[in-house]
């Protein structure tokens, strides 16, 4: 029982760093109906921009230390939703009336370009990400070890999702994303600038993918520039099996990818562990093609 | 997919005629002075430190053999090209090595699958290739042109099983293998034969991919098998996160794995994680052997860096080839490649290497321990 709660532990952790990275598709796709492949690099260049930070913050602010990792945090969400913003600007806006596989493999080529640029700029070898957040004594109850990082990364993640779920539900902002997401042109039509709420929606989940890289980096401080590509492709699975468009849909979708790939390679087998995580992804979607949580659409002709 | 590796040497082929009709002085009488030596190794991407060193030994070695006159009068080249740690490189970097610069020899590489790679082209085109530090067996079991100037899984396998057996005093150990690297399930194989048949027992056996950052399900699972030592055969990169994740764990019992551990990243990514584990590997600056010492300065002088094993290896792998062309007398394939194969006792940095039947390197194993975030040396383990 005790193994049982630790897997249980373990995959909510790794589950709700996936659920952070899955949000940034989902939110995207439910505006634009459209996957941005390029948001697990986003998440790497998160983790960089933390790397690169905790250096400089250190010196005003001694680290590890809360409030230095929150400096920290702050900064790095900051310039990737600056950067987000960026790639929508020049990348993808261009392209708004195209076909939406234009966008597409655009969006397969920012993702490239970013990994092989990351590794001209930071070099291909491995860093170690900083010890930004002091680690407290591992708590043991009945043979349990909750470690501060794994609990870090839940509360972390809660505090943000909720976050997104004011601004989306409770702002003007979040009001003009939900009616783009229903129907651009009228939208539009009701004065809503709707350029500007899909560039507001890519830095908002740039500043996501951003927090999930530092949180990622804070448990498993071994970073490089191709670490986005695996968390992303999960996360990107997350948030189908969630049913892509939804946000809590995406969230629930990192939480299932996570424990399930944990329970398996803890019970089963670990060398089967994706192969397994998978088949349930599709078991799911051949039962409910629309995602968990995932509306129904209807396909007009 | 069996075919084209014929069609693209017969379209390099090609090239070359063609290149060489408009270049007829690139002939022969441009590399007259000259023995060009072709070396590939993981200059970045994830085992990059293991690929710098390896690299930095290699030029220590040319640096030393041209500034005392080269071999047979003439001054050696090293051609070096990266395979960025990734698969798929290595072959495509060696042909071009072979094809296009035309080298005499190939050295390469620390990892055993990129090793493999490059094996059978170099057979194929009867160029002499020694691979510093692969210790899968089956890299030399691919033809005649292959060596080696390290020892094999089999050895280290065996050395690691017998230490944790006797020196440690483990009865009931858990194993984590890399699945994705020849190294890391070659090792495990042979541990566990050795660990074995000595009366020990394997509490459990996980595994995961090279380039996972996430081991917190496998080390639970292992927890609660409840083993007294974990044995982890692989690099550094998941070494020093294992460690980590262990220690958050509260996993109380050694770690300990092989040659892959050896690196200037691992105690930086590890921490005081890593204190009290054990690896087998070829060399330590430690050792007080003549050869050892004179090795360990002279890199120190040039590099400013202490030495590690895969600098030393790096360093024998030239220095063997050197040694065998002075022997042959020419720089053709066929006599390096059999002067090579009657390499007997040559005193090497990491040791007396005798190449033998197989062309394998019959030599001692050293095991080190981690104590203060530096790694202290032990024992060595003769052959």
């Amino acid at each position: 029982m005790t193994e049982f709660l630790q897997q249980l532990i373990n995959g909510l952790a790794f589950g709700s760093i996936l659920a952070l990275i899955a949000i940034g598709y989902t939110m995207v796709y439910g505006i634009l109906r459209f996957i941005n492949f390029a948001h697990g690099d986003i998440f790497m260049l998160g983790a960089f921009a933390g790397f690169y930070l905790a250096p400089k913050i250190a010196a005003l602010i001694p680290l590890p230390s809360i409030a230095g990792t929150l400096v920290v945090l702050g900064i790095s969400m900051a310039l990737c939703a600056g950067l987000g913003g960026l790639i929508e600007r020049l990348a993808y806006r261009p392209l708004r009336k195209r076909p939406k596989l234009t966008v597409l493999i655009t969006a397969i080529g920012v993702s490239l370009f970013i990994e092989y640029a990351g590794q001209f700029f930071f070099g291909a070898a491995p860093k170690k990400f900083p010890d930004i957040l002091p680690v407290w004594q591992v708590t043991r109850i009945g043979g349990l070890s909750l470690n501060s990082n794994q609990l870090v990364v839940l509360g972390v993640s809660l505090v943000l999702l909720l976050a997104l779920r004011f601004i989306v539900l409770k702002t003007k902002i979040g009001t003009a994303m939900r009616a783009v997401s229903f129907n651009p042109e009228a939208a539009a039509l009701m004065g809503v600038n709707t350029d500007h709420v899909i560039s507001f929606t890519f830095a908002l989940g740039s500043a996501l993918a951003a927090a999930a890289g530092i949180l990622w980096a804070i448990n498993y401080p071994s970073i490089d520039p191709l670490m986005g590509i695996l968390p992303g492709l999960k996360a990107f699975v997350a948030a189908v099996l969630g049913g892509i468009g939804s946000l809590p849909g995406a969230a629930l979708g990192g939480i299932i990818i996570g424990v399930t790939e944990t329970l398996v390679s803890g019970y089963i087998s670990s060398t089967y562990r994706d192969a397994i995580a998978f088949a349930v992804l599709i078991l799911i979607l051949l039962v409910k093609p629309s995602g968990l949580l995932g509306k129904k659409e209807i396909e007009k002709v | 997919m069996k075919t084209w590796p014929e069609q693209f040497l017969a379209a390099a082929a090609a090239m070359l005629v063609l290149t060489g009709c408009n270049k007829p002085a690139a002939g022969p009488d441009a590399s007259a002075d000259i023995i060009k030596v072709g070396e590939f190794a993981s200059l970045t991407g994830s085992e990059a430190t293991f690929g710098q060193s390896s690299h930095h030994g290699t030029q220590l070695a040319v640096d030393q053999l041209n500034a005392a006159g080269g071999v047979l009068g003439k001054k050696i080249q090293l051609l070096t090209e990266d395979n960025q740690s990734q698969a798929g490189q290595s072959a495509t970097v060696v042909r071009k090595l072979i094809s296009s610069d035309g080298v005499v020899a190939i050295l390469g590489e620390v990892a055993s699958s990129r090793s493999l790679e490059a094996a059978p082209i170099c057979q194929q085109n009867k160029v002499p290739m020694i691979s510093p530090s692969s210790t899968n067996p089956k890299v030399t079991e691919t033809g005649d042109y292959i060596f080696r100037v390290c020892f094999i899984d089999p050895f280290q396998g065996t050395v690691m099983a017998n230490f944790a057996g006797k020196r440690l005093q483990l009865k009931n150990v858990a194993i984590l293998t890399d699945v994705k690297s020849d190294y890391s399930v070659g090792l495990t194989k042979f541990f566990k034969e050795g660990f074995l048949a000595a009366g020990g027992k394997i509490a459990v056996e996980q595994n995961y991919s090279g380039g996972d950052k996430d081991f917190n399900a496998q080390l639970t699972a292992i927890k609660a098998a409840n083993p007294d030592g974990l044995f982890v055969p692989g690099y550094y990169t998941e070494v020093g996160l294992i460690a980590l994740q262990a220690k958050q764990l509260n996993l109380a019992f050694p770690m300990f794995g092989g040659d892959g551990w050896e690196s200037s990243s691992l105690v930086p990514i590890g921490g005081a994680a890593l204190e009290g584990d054990y690896f087998s590997t070829h060399f330590s600056p430690q050792d007080t052997t003549p050869a050892v010492q004179a090795f360990a300065k002279d890199f120190l002088a040039k590099f400013h860096e202490p030495s590690d094993a895969m600098a030393a290896l790096g360093y024998d792998s030239l220095m063997l080839l050197a040694d065998a062309i002075k022997r042959a007398g020419t720089t053709e394939g066929t006599k390096v490649r059999e002067a090579l194969a009657a390499t007997k006792d040559f005193h090497g940095a990491t040791g007396n290497i005798t190449i033998d039947p197989a062309r394998n390197a019959s030599k001692p194993a050293v095991i080190l321990t981690i104590t203060n975030g530096g790694f202290q040396y032990i024992e060595t383990v003769a052959p």
